[in-house]
């Protein structure tokens, strides 16, 4: 079962790898975000394996914590790459 | 251009709740688990900041009108008056007390004096963390 999860845990960080150069490479910001997003999913998963193999629920609320943040990065940056500022003082005008 | 973002706007609608009583949770669960006044204020915060891009600052502060300057005044009072209250019947600076009591539907509770502390945390981390994000908001 350890190995099982090691593997896993293996798999997970070649997928950040790939990630981290589709983050420098990207050539447009667009790529950039999507590509921060799915790093984000991606240490959901290491926090939920790990916290397997220290054997503790403790680590469950990071989970919840870490889709919070990313779901609230994604949307400033998307808002950003739209309209051009995050927070806009009045919409109706 | 007039941009239509119904779906961001009704989903915001919908997470905000979830995101609130994820932060009462963190809040209330301090004492026995991870948690607490801080992680709690700055997930309160962070909830009211996804009402804030989805909408606009205006039409947040009138269905949310809260002062934050007095939400951190409030907050550092009640965390003081909590360590000075035992100053008044002899005891030593921040002493707290606690006590079993049998609550109506939640039943038997410890309710600790360390959670109004803990309350005036939030309060202030909330506050202050609205506070930058307007200000630099509402900068032109």
């Amino acid at each position: 079962m350890t190995t099982f999860i090691w593997v896993a845990i293996i798999i997970i960080v070649l997928s950040i790898v790939g990630l981290v150069y589709r983050l420098v490479k990207g050539p447009t910001p667009s790529d950039r975000v999507v590509a921060l997003d799915a790093i984000g999913v991606a240490l959901i998963c290491l926090v939920g394996l790990f916290s397997i193999i220290v054997d503790t629920s403790f680590f469950l609320d990071i989970i919840l914590l870490l889709a919070i943040l990313s779901f609230i990065g994604t949307i400033a940056f998307s808002k950003y790459i739209e309209k051009g500022d995050i927070i806009t003082r009045d919409n109706s005008r | 251009m007039k941009t239509n973002d119904v779906i961001m706007q009704f989903t915001a609608k919908l997470v905000f709740f979830i995101i609130f009583f994820f932060a009462v949770h963190l809040f209330f669960a301090g004492h026995y688990t991870p948690g607490g006044g801080f992680v709690g204020g700055l997930v309160t915060a962070s909830a009211i900041v996804l009402l804030i891009i989805a909408f606009d600052l205006k039409t947040v502060q009138t269905i949310l009108p809260i002062n934050y300057i007095n939400m951190v005044a409030i907050g550092l009072i009640l965390a003081l008056g909590t360590a000075a209250f035992s100053m008044f019947t002899g005891k030593p600076f921040f002493t707290h007390y606690y006590d079993y009591f049998n609550l109506p539907i939640l039943g038997k509770t410890s309710l600790h004096t360390a959670a109004l502390f803990d309350l005036g945390v939030y309060l202030v981390v909330v506050g202050v963390t609205m506070t930058i994000i307007q200000t630099i908001g509402e900068d032109e």
